[in-house]
């Protein structure tokens, strides 16, 4: 029974069910998200969690893992994450059943109301700080912070990992180049980031929490920090193990694991595969078809989605804001698409120019 | 008792410090807030809705409040630490073996911890609440260069212990810099930036050189790591931190309904 268990946890952590699990957990708290809101539900997600984690300690490899003590505070983490989201939610669900009725929302009560920062500020300000003051006291008690052997700058660990908050850009790696996963994608996250109050025009839902007044601008937000974020850094820390190599929760860091490299290029796929020809000898021609998919994708789709699916962002953002946001997004929708092409074709570069190091 | 806080109070030492009596009339209230140095980034009265934890969650309080523990640790660490190839790990032995009861380190690493979570999910409140929106657009710009800033520190920081999580953590993260385009020496195009058929990008001299100051994390790394995690970054974040606050304030306040 246990070991019936512990392997089928083992199979969710497969970064492909992994992925796709996370994006339908979010999709589904948005969509019920009354339901999701509700306390008993709130509550029994937390017992669940608390049940499996101290079940999962009793499994040697689940606990060095996890309790390793770098790992502790990302643990910690994964339940302020999740129950912020839920309280955020449901405070928005509130909001947005209160709008609907035409009665202020909770922060519209409140804010009517003022009061004198001393003592009211002062004192919650301060309480808060004794609070994390103290907890920080009793962590540092508790767990020692580790030190390892000595750097040695020839002896490389297995696996070597980037610092715990980088690490889901060490993920992006399996499926990018070093240029997007560690130069290109990170500046347009931080651009993306500084850029969100120049595109997104909706001025409501300034200054308190709703969903049905900003769904899209919500949504976005949520896929790129819940999922291609936090969930990415979780992947990273617990479920990659030595050759970063995919290993469950219950599964020993067996440094032999190998996971066999078959993955072709897009090139490959249409001369060779498609056509039955070699591989043309000029890199423009060989690399054509990759290259007219992403001029499709970030010349062309930003022009059917205003017509379709994105055309009231297309008019209330207008031409430049509107081609910016389009941009910002597909790039952000190329991680997950690399992702479900390689599971689906293996698919190793859309486009490979050696010539230049250029891959995509 | 009451006697003797009363003649505290009323003290020409007390007085000179506080110029104000005991803080429970709306006058004194007021001047409390007003006339101490500490507490005048605060308006004077606020709306109850930005008083709620629940819309708040503290987060930005408690990074600040994380970015002074860090300061007062990093501060006190800084006199058993010697940041060079010879001595960086002994130091962080000697003081595992040598200070009894000490918790420094700890606190300063699971400080470091938290504040990075604590800056992510303040941006995430933030965004929730829609705060980003005008007038506020600039004060998230500030914001987000300070969560970038809070990465730095922590990422100069996990240098400094030099045992192999370190140098190798370092190594794999600066790995990147490598594959900048054109400017680092395996990334795109920078084969085709020549002069007389000699490459001008060498592992001597592109991007992740700049950073890391060498070919491979070295002494030259912890040194430029140990300066700018101590001085360079702090600096800069401090003075944004004194902007994000101050702005908060221009721009109306902590936000709520308009």
């Amino acid at each position: 029974m246990n070991d019936a268990l512990q392997g089928f946890f083992n199979a969710l952590g497969d970064p492909r069910l992994y992925f796709l699990l996370s994006c339908g957990l979010l999709g589904a708290s948005l969509y019920w998200r009354k339901w999701f809101t509700k306390i008993g539900t709130g509550v029994a997600l937390l017992a669940f969690a608390v049940v499996f984690f101290v079940w999962g300690l009793g499994d040697r490899d689940f606990f060095a893992i996890a309790m390793k003590p770098d790992n502790v505070p990302i643990a910690g983490m994964l339940v302020l994450v999740g129950f912020f989201t839920w309280l955020a939610l449901r405070r928005a669900v509130i909001n947005d059943e209160l709008r609907a009725r035409g009665e202020p929302t909770l922060e519209e009560r409140a804010a009517s109301q003022k009061v004198f920062v001393w003592p009211d500020l002062v004192y919650t300000e301060l309480i808060c700080l004794m609070l994390v003051g103290a907890l920080l006291v009793v962590w540092s008690v508790y767990l020692k912070a580790p030190i390892e052997e000595p750097a040695a700058p020839a002896i490389s660990p297995n696996p070597a990992k980037a610092p715990w908050y980088f690490l889901g850009l060490q993920e992006m790696l399996v499926y990018f180049d070093p240029w997007l996963a560690g130069v290109v994608f990170p500046s347009f996250i931080i651009l993306g980031l500084q850029a969100i109050p120049y595109i997104d025009r909706n001025p409501k839902g300034n200054g308190y929490y709703t969903f049905t007044e900003r769904p899209f601008a919500i949504t976005s937000f949520l896929f790129g920090f819940l999922i291609l974020w936090v969930s990415l850094v979780i992947l990273g820390t617990f479920l990659r193990g030595p050759n970063w190599s995919f290993f469950g929760p219950f599964e020993y860091w067996n440094t032999n694991k190998l996971e066999p490299l078959i993955n072709v290029n897009l090139s490959e796929i249409f001369w060779v595969y498609w056509l039955g020809k070699p591989l043309p000898q000029f890199w423009l021609v060989r690399e054509l078809p990759g290259l007219l998919l992403l001029v499709g994708y970030f010349g062309v789709l930003p022009i059917i989605l205003a017509r379709t699916v994105l055309k009231k962002i297309y008019i209330e953002a207008g031409f430049a804001r509107y081609q910016v946001t389009a941009f910002l997004l597909l790039m952000m929708a190329l991680l997950p698409i690399k992702m479900l092409l390689r599971w689906a074709f293996n698919l190793k570069y859309l486009v490979q120019i050696n010539e230049f190091f250029l891959n995509i | 008792m009451t006697n003797l806080l009363e003649s505290i109070r009323t003290s020409q030492v007390w007085r000179s410090i506080f110029r104000h009596g005991p803080p429970v009339t709306t006058r004194n209230r007021t001047l409390a807030v007003l006339s101490n140095f500490f507490l005048h980034l605060h308006p004077v009265k606020l709306r109850r809705s930005g008083l709620r934890l629940s819309y708040t969650w503290c987060m930005g309080g408690i990074t600040f409040f994380l970015f002074f523990v860090e300061t007062i640790t990093g501060l006190l660490l800084m006199f058993y630490y010697r940041p060079t190839a010879e001595y960086a790990f002994a130091d962080i032995q000697a003081l595992n073996a040598h200070v009894p009861l000490g918790i420094m380190r700890e606190i300063h690493r699971w400080g470091a911890h938290a504040m990075v979570i604590s800056v992510w999910l303040h941006m995430y409140r933030v965004f929730l609440t829609g705060s980003y929106k005008p007038p506020r657009e600039f004060n998230w710009n500030v914001g987000v260069i300070l969560l970038v800033l809070t990465l730095l520190l922590s990422f100069t920081g996990y240098l400094l212990p030099w045992d192999q999580l370190a140098i190798w953590a370092i190594t794999v993260g600066s790995n990147m810099a490598r594959a900048t385009p054109v400017l680092g020496h395996e990334g795109p195009f920078a084969g085709n930036l020549t002069w007389d058929g000699v490459g001008l990008i060498h592992a001597g001299n592109d991007a992740r050189f700049a950073l890391i100051s060498g070919r491979f994390v070295g002494e030259a790394t912890l040194l430029r790591f140990y300066v700018l995690h101590c001085v360079g970054i702090p600096l800069v974040v401090a003075v944004l931190i004194a902007i994000h606050f101050w702005r908060v304030r221009k721009d109306g306040g902590i936000s709520g309904p308009l």
